[in-house]
């Protein structure tokens, strides 16, 4: 096989921070190349650099043998690189055919466009690649899977040999897969190179030639497909025990479900058209309930749902043994539901003090009609003080505090008046070490006082560090329980 | 975010930063001293009691008003229906009132209480209206209130037909034209009016509520605020106060027609946010509304002190609005850079 992308010794760090570290990586013409990785190992990074959108690196690249530099996206799409991104990138309310042909309409003398010429080299286009669809339809009015398939022929349209894909299958049910792989292979006998990143690695082995393994900004394993199982590619993806922060991972977790407690949140066959379906679960009093999946994977939405936020189209959810509506985060929070977003933009002021941001969730309990900010501060200086918020001073604008100390300021909020359901969205992310402890710790007595408790993250550090039982769920739809069994990291990402 | 950290680290405040932290407050302070000391040295009528009287009485209108619109740009939303609110309540109130004989208004006359009650509850549900198109069906405020603005001019329109109607209910036109000793009566509910809102805003539950909702709206959401209802709220109050401010402004010009009080939607949005309050929501308050009228209304009359052209006027407001609008996005880009 003949390369006709060369990577190597590419190295990239981010205010000194390495997310690449001398990676070397070649693609040839004519191959499907996976690339896999945990979130933060260097994959988009790569791909980032490839595509023109980081134009400081050190390493080289050299394209078809000739060593090249990509100033802008521009530079990388004029040499053939075409990006089909997890979020796609179509204009939902133009025709299939100017989807196609969006940024190149062909036009007639005079500037007009050629809107007939422009249908006919959309059908034909369309036709070779083998994608059924009428060039006039409305780009919206397509399922997703569609969608995206017209999205990689507008990519091939535009002159593209080798296109990247992010997430391509996260969306998509099995049939929608197969017509997208059937496509990639059509592509691929055709001479064209494919990179896949995916956290999918069923997806991955299924249709790739060869995969490349990225951990902590190293390509630490490329190999022919064929050669490999998923078991083999996990191992590569979390490293044999030598990572001291990943170590307590690695060994299985038993957990110990709390049979005999007193059942508090039930849910059935929730469902939200396109984020998820039927989901059936229950938590009890002092237990909490870790649920994992990939971005995409529909947990994210049903926290929202438990908290009124996005409603769900269908289901049923009850609360200590009464159904409750949750149409709006008022009925939510009365219903005694408390959510934690995984965005703290989402959960805070950050001109406000930090006394302010403490009691927002509960003034109605705390005054009638007039404010009275003396027990307002004395409230939030009890929370500073129990969860060692630093600097312990209450009327200080809460955005001048670290994130780690804002996340507590925002857990804070639902400690004062406990909850009887408390939703985290990814509790832990981004944060350092200590805070990362400090709030597993907050989350621990918090259970040891009965709340039932609902962790949803995209991390499977943070559902095993913090849950008793753990759902995975897999593009909308619960796959597994883990519940009274050993559970590791490797078992977690097998079944997603 | 990640650079706050670094920021805590510094020790707080030099004299500086703190005003600079303070330029939404101290900006529009400075200019109304400015206007004050240059109209004092440039003519001798200015600085008089009688002239200060004048000052008062000319804002008032626009005060009322303005308590109203500062709940609503508190919140990051618009209210363009004021001056037609005020428009129409004002007519309403003189419609059930009995005209005199040479007035050709097919108007139902009624105990002076009923009227002011009908008119209180128009300006209440033209209110009610801009909050359900808002918070129901989604229309943005802008727009909204855009489609009220010409609701209000048509009922205006149905109810006088044209005509000009003179007579108001006593109590209106005791509290719109008269006056309890030197201090007319306009002035003392504009100042009552300034108060409660003060008041409101900055120690009840509710004035928490709005600064918050207008601060984040999201994270409001996320705390289980009633964003929908704070919202309602405050098209309501804005709604209302312009109605009284229409029946006090029909008795205090002494006649109720048509179209007016149209310059009072420029008048009192800029008065709001020539004080500095933030346009996008959750800094500011009445407080900074009362200096933005006084300088609204010291330029305003300022100008008819020392002769200018009085074509000129029109022009130098628009320009002070503009210096206005400048200082309140660059305390706005101040403040996110300070607090992330």
């Amino acid at each position: 096989m003949s390369a006709l992308l060369e990577l190597s010794g590419i190295t990239k760090t981010f205010g000194g921070v390495a997310a690449l570290r001398a990676v070397d990586f070649s693609l040839a013409a004519g191959e499907i190349h996976g690339l896999v990785g945990e979130n933060g190992a260097g994959k988009s990074t790569l791909m980032k650099i490839i595509a023109g959108v980081h134009a400081e690196y050190q390493g080289e690249m050299r394209l078809d043998g000739h060593s090249v530099t990509f100033a802008s996206p521009r530079d990388a799409r004029a040499r053939g690189i075409g990006m089909v991104h997890q979020e796609l990138s179509v204009v939902p309310d133009l025709s299939v055919a100017e989807n196609v042909h969006l940024g190149a309409q062909p036009v007639h003398r005079f500037g007009m466009i050629d809107w007939r010429g422009m249908r006919r080299s959309a059908a034909a286009h369309l036709a070779n690649l083998g994608i059924d669809v009428d060039p006039r339809t409305r780009m919206g009015s397509l399922p997703l899977g569609l969608q995206q398939l017209v999205e990689v022929a507008r990519v091939l349209f535009s002159g593209a040999r080798l296109i990247i894909l992010d997430e391509p299958t996260s969306a998509l049910a099995p049939p929608e897969v197969e017509r997208l792989f059937g496509l990639l292979r059509r592509l691929r006998d055709a001479g064209k190179s494919i990179v896949f990143i995916s956290h999918f690695l069923d997806d991955v082995l299924a249709i790739c030639d060869r995969v490349t393994v990225f951990r902590n900004g190293q390509a630490v394993a490329t190999e022919a497909c064929a050669q490999v199982d998923k078991r083999w590619v996990i191992d590569r993806m979390i490293g044999t025990g030598h990572e001291e922060l990943e170590e307590s991972y690695l060994a299985a977790i038993q957990l110990h479900s709390q049979s005999d407690a007193k059942l508090v949140l039930q849910v059935q066959g929730l469902t939200r058209a396109g984020a998820y379906r039927d989901v059936s679960l229950c938590v009890r009093s002092g237990e909490v309930l870790g649920i994992y999946g990939f971005l995409g994977s529909g947990q994210l939405e049903l926290a929202r749902a438990l908290f009124g936020v996005l409603p769900a189209d269908l289901g049923q959810i009850m609360v200590d043994g009464r159904v409750v509506r949750l149409s709006s985060t008022t009925r939510a929070r009365r219903a005694g539901m408390a959510f934690l977003p995984e965005s703290r933009r989402l959960m805070l002021f950050g001109t406000e003090p930090v006394f302010k941001n403490a009691t927002i969730a509960i003034l109605d309990r705390v005054d009638r009609l007039w404010l009275r900010p003396s027990i307002e501060r004395g409230i939030a200086g009890g929370h500073v003080r129990q969860l060692r918020i630093r600097p312990p001073d209450v009327g200080r604008a809460l955005g001048t505090l670290s994130g780690g100390n804002q996340q507590k300021v925002a857990l804070a909020k639902w400690l004062t008046h406990l909850p009887r359901v408390l939703v985290l969205s990814e509790p832990t992310r981004g944060m350092d070490v200590g805070a990362k402890d400090d709030v597993v710790k907050i989350v621990r007595g918090l259970r040891e006082q009965g709340i039932a408790i609902v962790v949803v993250s995209t991390e499977p550090e943070t559902v095993l560090s913090l849950a008793d039982r753990i759902l995975v769920m897999k593009k909308g739809s619960v796959v597994r329980e883990f519940a009274d069994e050993p559970v590791s990291k490797d078992r977690l990402l097998e079944v997603a | 975010m990640s650079g706050m950290p670094k920021i805590a680290a510094v020790p707080r405040g030099s004299a500086l930063d703190w005003l600079r932290g303070q330029l939404r407050n101290v900006a529009p302070f400075a200019t109304l001293i400015v206007l004050v000391a240059f109209f004092w040295a440039s003519s001798d009528s200015f600085a008089t009691f009688g002239n200060l009287e004048n000052i008062l009485t000319q804002i008032s209108v626009t005060g009322i008003i303005a308590v109203g619109l500062t709940f609503v740009i508190l919140c990051s939303e618009i209210d363009l229906s004021v001056a037609s609110i005020a428009n129409a309540t004002g007519i309403v109130v003189a419609y059930f009132t009995v005209q005199d004989a040479s007035v050709s208004i097919a108007n139902i006359p009624l105990p002076g209480w009923a009227a002011i009650l009908i008119a209180l509850a128009a300006c209440f549900a033209l209110g009610a209206v801009n909050a359900f198109g808002l918070t129901r069906i989604g229309i943005p405020s802008f727009i909204m209130t855009l489609a009220m603005l010409q609701i209000a001019a048509g009922i205006c329109a149905l109810l006088v037909r044209g005509q000009i109607a003179y007579t108001v209910p006593p109590l209106v036109l005791t509290l719109g034209s008269h006056s309890i000793g030197p201090v007319p009566w306009i002035v003392i509910v504009t100042a009552l009016f300034l108060l409660v809102g003060h008041v409101v805003l900055t120690y009840t539950r509710f004035g928490r509520y709005v600064y918050m909702t207008g601060g984040n709206r999201e994270a409001a959401e996320y705390s289980g605020v009633n964003v929908r209802a704070i919202l309602s709220s405050v098209m309501i109050i804005s709604a209302v106060c312009s109605g009284v401010a229409g029946m006090l402004g029909v008795a205090y010009f002494g006649s109720a027609q048509q179209n007016e009080f149209d310059t009072y939607l420029l008048d009192s949005i800029s008065a709001v946010v020539v004080g500095g309050t933030s346009l996008f929501g959750g800094q500011g308050g009445i407080g900074n509304t009362i200096i933005g009228l006084f300088v609204l209304g010291v330029l305003n009359n300022g100008l008819d002190h020392i002769n200018i052209d009085s074509f000129l006027k029109i022009l130098i407001r628009g320009l002070i609005l503009l210096v206005a609008l400048v200082i309140n996005v660059y305390a706005q880009r101040m403040r996110t850079a300070r607090h992330g």
